[in-house]
């Protein structure tokens, strides 16, 4: 194992950690509103947070990648106020990955909180508490299983990602250069031994996870 | 003394309704809503303790407005005093059986605890988790979880309808005896004439939309 195959396969893991970190804080609020929210414009927002899903990664990608460029309104603010330019850097990546992977934190939560009955919560309120404790000391712990596959999902895909994170960082090592990417370059230059490498450890990682969320989808819940 | 003067539009399999009733219900009372399915017994005890808000009219216990349309306020039911028992029961399945009666306190009382353990014979399952409680094993726990707030006002809403005979017999002669115990005024949705014979002090019957309250000897 080189330097370079090491420094590629961290960076992949970090990048999946911290993306499925956000996500999960930016997730859970996201999740309730669209759970219990009686908002006229619910809709649109979950057809919002469900495009990654459907939009093809290089067009989410293309108007990230817009919207960081210092021309643009986002871009400009982030380069006036804190001198900093996402295009190309692992923080751009991070911030495409955490918007990509919405759907993927985002829906399983949700569907947890809904498939809940209706009476645990309202029991919570009726006994005096608030819809904060009622969050975290009721719906949360009887939704493990789908924080579980949310988390899991969220990481596994995070992973993977190529598209979006080629569109959005380029190859750069050491930067933004993560597995999926290696995989392509390595290809590229018919050095395939260090392709297999790669493969070979995004597919294990892969399978462990996937085996995780359906080992605990056939327990019970208590 | 609970006040209800209130009006809510209802969706029946007859059409749309206007649920209203206008009643007077004396603290320390056992007091039972009587109707068909769909009647409106449950709307009823939802807008009573917060959980849905009447179209329009009042609702006070003793000095504390609870609802009054018009000067638009309207208390949720985490500001009511109340202890609501669900159809369902509504267990917590991550909390056991003390775990679920201790989440109902305001403020943190062991001694209360083991308090309705024992009124409750749940001492021995403090341990379990709701999953593993019969149906009567559920209903007095649900029923000691209700009571921990110490309310003023306790809604039972259908709570022996899923239980067969002999259990429904023995947890009406539990409900009864907490109820001259701890003297909290009750209202309690039931379908069943013997059951209200045998508990209430006042029927309240709603048909077509309307209540009347009635005197335990005056229901047939």
């Amino acid at each position: 194992m080189t330097p370079e195959f090491i420094e590629t396969l961290w960076l992949t893991g970090k990048l999946a950690f911290l993306t499925t970190l956000c996500l999960f804080i930016i997730g859970l609020p996201v999740a309730y509103f669209l759970a219990f929210s009686r908002f006229k414009l619910k809709a649109v927002i979950e057809a919002l947070v469900s495009m990654p899903m459907v939009l093809p990664p290089t067009v989410l990608g293309y108007y990230i990648l817009v919207a960081y460029s210092p021309q643009h309104a986002f871009g400009g603010w982030l380069e006036n106020v804190f001198n900093v330019r996402l295009a190309f850097s692992f923080e751009g990546i991070l911030v495409a990955s955490i918007i990509f992977g919405l759907p993927f934190m985002v829906q399983p939560l949700q569907t947890g909180l809904v498939q809940l009955p209706c009476s645990i919560r309202e029991a919570s309120y009726t006994l005096g508490k608030s819809k904060t404790i009622t969050f975290f000391r009721v719906l949360l712990p009887n939704i493990k299983p789908s924080i579980i596959t949310a988390i899991a999902l969220t990481f596994a895909h995070s992973i993977g990602e190529f598209g979006i994170v080629l569109m959005v960082g380029g190859n750069m090592p050491g930067e933004t250069r993560v597995a999926s990417i290696a995989i392509y370059d390595e290809v590229q230059a018919l050095n395939y031994h260090m392709a297999n490498q790669y493969a070979f450890i995004l597919f294990v990682v892969s399978l462990v996870i996937l085996t995780l969320i359906y080992s605990i989808k056939q327990k019970p819940l208590m | 003394m609970l006040k209800l003067d209130v009006k809510r539009k209802m969706l029946t399999t007859d059409g749309e309704k206007i649920l209203t009733i206008n009643t007077e219900i004396p603290d320390g009372k056992l007091v039972c809503f009587f109707g068909k399915s769909g009647a409106g017994k449950t709307t009823m005890m939802r807008m009573i303790s917060g959980l849905l808000e009447p179209m329009d009219g009042s609702i006070s216990f003793d000095n504390d407005v609870w609802f009054d349309a018009k000067k638009k306020l309207f208390a949720k039911p985490q500001n009511r005093n109340i202890g609501y028992m669900f159809q369902d029961y509504a267990l917590f399945p991550n909390m056991t059986v003390e775990g679920n009666i201790r989440y109902g306190q305001t403020i943190r009382n062991e001694d209360e605890v083991e308090y309705l353990l024992q009124l409750f014979d749940l001492t021995k399952l403090r341990k379990q988790k709701p999953t593993r409680l019969s149906g009567g094993q559920k209903q007095r726990c649900a029923l000691a979880r209700a009571l921990a707030r110490k309310p003023k006002l306790l809604l039972l809403d259908e709570p022996l309808s899923s239980l067969d005979y002999e259990m429904r017999s023995s947890l009406q002669e539990e409900i009864l005896k907490v109820h001259q115990l701890m003297g909290v005024t009750t209202l309690m949705v039931s379908h069943d004439k013997e059951e209200i014979r045998k508990m209430a002090d006042l029927v309240i019957t709603i048909q077509k939309g309307v209540c009347n309250t009635i005197g335990i000897n005056d229901f047939e």
